[in-house]
């Protein structure tokens, strides 16, 4: 079987598709962010794709890439970091409970 | 012509001489942390510089002398313009500017030396050479100009620097009084400045002195004198009243001589600052820089009063020295009775010669004035004449300088003060009998009281040890603590190199001006067109005369038989009795002011409060009571029921939408995040439909 670059494409759609529906639906805060990362690698795939196939001739898509894995590793880094503070100050990481900010 | 140029070019160049000091100032107002050390290599440095600069300005305007008229380079520019007049402001030079800034700028260097042994144990130490830069810039800025408007800013700006310093202490409270005195006084005289300025606009359209056209303000002064003025003046005649009103309250004469003695409360670097090559030189400077109008007013009895004026403060505030214990204080009214000489001269003249005695008297009064800092220091702040004496063993390099100051200043033949005084009293003898009889008298007096004062300071013995007696409600400084048995010892450098520089010019700084020699050089140099007085013997002896008398009766009266003990009366005060006790009090005139003038402001003031209170405070009740009646009608019709009404009712909507709003925002993410992807997906939608 030939793959193609529509084959990536819906990949990354399901990889994002997921991402999207655990961000939306679970109540655990790492598990939240598990799927942010999810979504952060459907856009990575679709970045790699593109230059795989030439649809651009150049080198802009990796470079692109590279920096979304470092922004991603330091996004997860500050977002675990932040988890755990509000673990300490709740003693929980279920989403549905941090709504002091609230109008 | 090419000479002219380069003076132009010169010219141009002057607003660097002050420049160097303000900058000086303007850093060391920005230090954060107070840097003896950077403050003072600051002030020290930009006025060597500045010394430069008028060095070269000095010497390219000698040239000048072989011609018949006075080399001057003139450098005007517009500051800024309103309508079709535009405010010039620019610099000059020419031999009395050049002179003056060598002066000033030489001496004030060595002030500052001095300054630095002074003051330092004070722990105000910046502060005191920032605002020493912004005087001596002040003072520079007000030789350099070309503009009487730049001039009267400087004038002012010289002001304000005495009355900080002299007021450097502020926390004692007669420092306070003094600073207060010197800056009200001399803003009298400001007045009359200031009408004479607006007075010299009105008739020439012009502030500018000089312009290479001939349009200057000095230069149509001859104009002035066929129109008529004042009180029986010409214009020229009032306009020069006017000037010369200023000048008395910036050069102390009398009645605004009162300032000057105060102002001794500044430290003694300041009291040299002011009294020799700053503030009081500032008023006879002016004089000499306005002379052309006094001049062209000359056929008015404005020159008789100038002269007058000047006389009789020579005389009085001589009488007064004779009678002061404190050191600096026999300096003080010796300053106002020099400057009187000097306004003398003016009044008769005798330009060159007034000139002439304050660029010597700026010397020799500064080495004494610096050298009575020294024995204040030496003696740990003592300046009481009779608690002193025997110092010319303890502090001999002192002595010797002092001593040189005091030869200058009591008119010892072949000194400096000896060739420009005799040349103030020739000018004087030539022009009115009366005034120079005084005026001689007064010579006597001055070579009186300094023998006085020399002996009392530095012969017979160390009388500081002894129990200190405070009579005579005479000692008036608080820094006395302390000095008990302590013996006065010498001081170091920083304190007697500058008096020791300044000595070789109080010695022979006069043959610059000695008719003996090339027919008086600086006559030629800055008068060129003028011919030197005619001279006279008689008044040559009478002056060397008197001089002498008065160092022998000083020696007859303190020098044969020197005091004890510091309680001992004055050997002239029992003969002269209460004469003395007069003198000593200065005359009664700070009682007199004090009982006239001020009591009348007073009685002014307190009539006024109460016209105040009744019509004014009335009328302006009566106002305000109309006034909230009208307000009381539209509060309530306009107010009330219109504006807050509506007001009212738009917040309530506000409120109630926004309490509405407020649901949406109820904190959890995952509303928010599902809310966006419903967006996104309708967006979509509506992207791939259409």
């Amino acid at each position: 079987m030939n793959i193609t670059l529509g084959h990536y494409l819906a990949l990354s759609t399901i990889l994002f598709a997921v991402g999207l529906a655990g961000a939306l639906t679970r109540r655990n805060a790492i598990i939240v962010l598990m799927a942010i990362e999810i979504m952060f690698n459907a856009a990575i795939l679709n970045l790699v794709a593109f230059w795989h196939f030439k649809v651009f001739a150049t080198l802009t898509a990796q470079m692109f890439a590279i920096f979304a894995v470092t922004i991603a590793a330091a996004e997860s880094a500050v977002g675990l970091a932040l988890v755990i503070a509000i673990y300490r100050h709740y003693r929980s990481v279920d989403v549905d409970e941090m709504k002091a900010l609230k109008g | 012509m090419e000479h002219a140029e380069h003076l132009n070019h010169l010219a141009s160049q002057q607003w660097l001489i002050p420049f160097f000091p303000l900058v000086a100032a303007a850093i060391q107002s920005l230090l954060k942390k107070p840097a003896r050390k950077l403050s003072a290599t600051l002030t020290i440095g930009a006025m060597g510089i500045s010394c430069a600069f008028a060095l070269r300005a000095f010497f390219a305007t000698l040239g000048g002398g072989h011609h018949e008229e006075v080399a001057r380079g003139i450098a005007n520019f517009t500051w800024f313009k309103f309508g079709t007049t535009s405010l010039d402001l620019g610099f000059v030079l020419d031999p009395l500017t050049a002179g003056m800034a060598a002066m000033v700028t030489f001496v004030g260097f060595w002030i500052f030396v001095n300054a630095t042994g002074y003051m330092h144990d004070d722990e105000n130490f910046t502060r005191f050479f920032c605002f020493l830069s912004l005087f001596a810039a002040s003072m520079l800025g007000l030789v350099v100009s070309n503009n009487l408007l730049l001039l009267f800013m400087c004038w002012e700006l010289v002001g304000l620097c005495s009355y900080l310093l002299i007021g450097f202490w502020y926390f004692k409270p007669s420092a306070a009084a003094a600073m207060k005195k010197a800056f009200i006084t001399t803003r009298v005289g400001d007045v009359g400045f200031f009408i004479g300025i607006l007075m010299l606009y009105q008739h020439t359209g012009t502030l500018n002195l000089y312009t290479a056209e001939g349009t200057g303000a000095l230069q149509q002064a001859g104009g002035l004198a066929t129109l008529t003025g004042w009180w029986g003046l010409s214009v020229a005649g009032t306009i020069a009243l006017m000037l010369f009103i200023g000048a008395m309250g910036k050069s102390a004469q009398f009645p605004l001589h009162v300032w000057l003695p105060d102002a001794m409360e500044g430290p003694t670097p300041v009291s040299a600052l002011i009294h020799a090559a700053t503030m009081v030189a500032a008023g006879v400077f002016m004089v000499g820089r306005m002379f052309p109008v006094f001049t062209a007013g000359a056929g008015d009895w404005v020159m008789d009063f100038v002269m007058w004026v000047g006389c009789i403060t020579a005389v009085f505030s001589a009488t007064i020295a004779v009678a002061q214990f404190d050191i600096k204080r026999v300096l003080a009214y010796s300053t106002c009775s020099q400057l009187g000489f000097m306004v003398m001269a003016l009044g008769a003249g005798g330009f060159v010669a007034g000139q002439f005695h304050l660029l010597t008297h700026a010397f020799f009064k500064a080495l004494l004035f610096l050298g009575s800092g020294c024995v204040i220091i030496g003696t740990h702040h003592e300046q009481d004449m009779r608690k002193m004496g025997g110092l010319k063993k303890y502090m001999p390099i002192t002595f010797w300088c002092y001593f040189t100051g005091y030869l200058a200043l009591s008119g010892f033949p072949l000194t400096a003060g000896f060739f420009s005084k005799d040349e103030v009293l020739l000018e004087t003898f030539h022009h009115n009998k009366a005034a120079w009889g005084l005026a001689t008298f007064a010579a006597f007096l001055t070579a009186f009281y300094m023998t006085r004062q020399m002996y009392m300071v530095f012969a017979g013995k160390w009388r500081g040890g002894e129990e200190s007696h405070h009579g005579h409600g005479h000692a008036h400084d608080d820094h006395g603590h302390g000095h008990g048995g302590h013996e006065p010892n010498e001081v170091p450098w920083n304190m007697w190199l500058p008096i020791a520089v300044l000595s070789i010019f109080a010695l022979f700084m006069g043959w610059l001006g000695t008719p003996w020699f090339h027919d008086n050089l600086f006559h030629h140099y800055l008068a060129p067109e003028e011919h030197s007085p005619e001279h006279s013997n008689l008044v040559l002896w009478l002056s060397i005369g008197v001089g002498l008398f008065g160092i022998f009766l000083g020696w007859l009266i303190y020098g044969r038989k020197t005091m004890e003990h510091a309680t001992d009366a004055d050997p002239l005060a029992v003969k002269l009795g209460g004469l003395f006790t007069a003198l000593n009090r200065k005359w009664y005139i700070d009682e007199l002011y004090e009982a006239t003038i001020i009591r009348l402001t007073m009685a002014l003031g307190v009539f006024f409060r109460a016209v105040d209170k009744a019509v004014v405070d009335g009328i302006l009740h009566a106002i305000a009571w109309v006034a909230w009646g009208i307000s009381q009608v539209v509060r309530l019709v306009g107010d009330d029921l219109i504006i807050n009404g509506s007001f009212d009712a738009g917040c309530d909507g506000v409120r109630g939408s926004g309490r509405i709003l407020a649901k949406l925002q109820n904190g959890r993410v995952q509303n928010y995040l599902r809310v966006m992807a419903v967006g996104v997906v309708l967006l979509l939608v509506v992207y791939f439909v259409k």
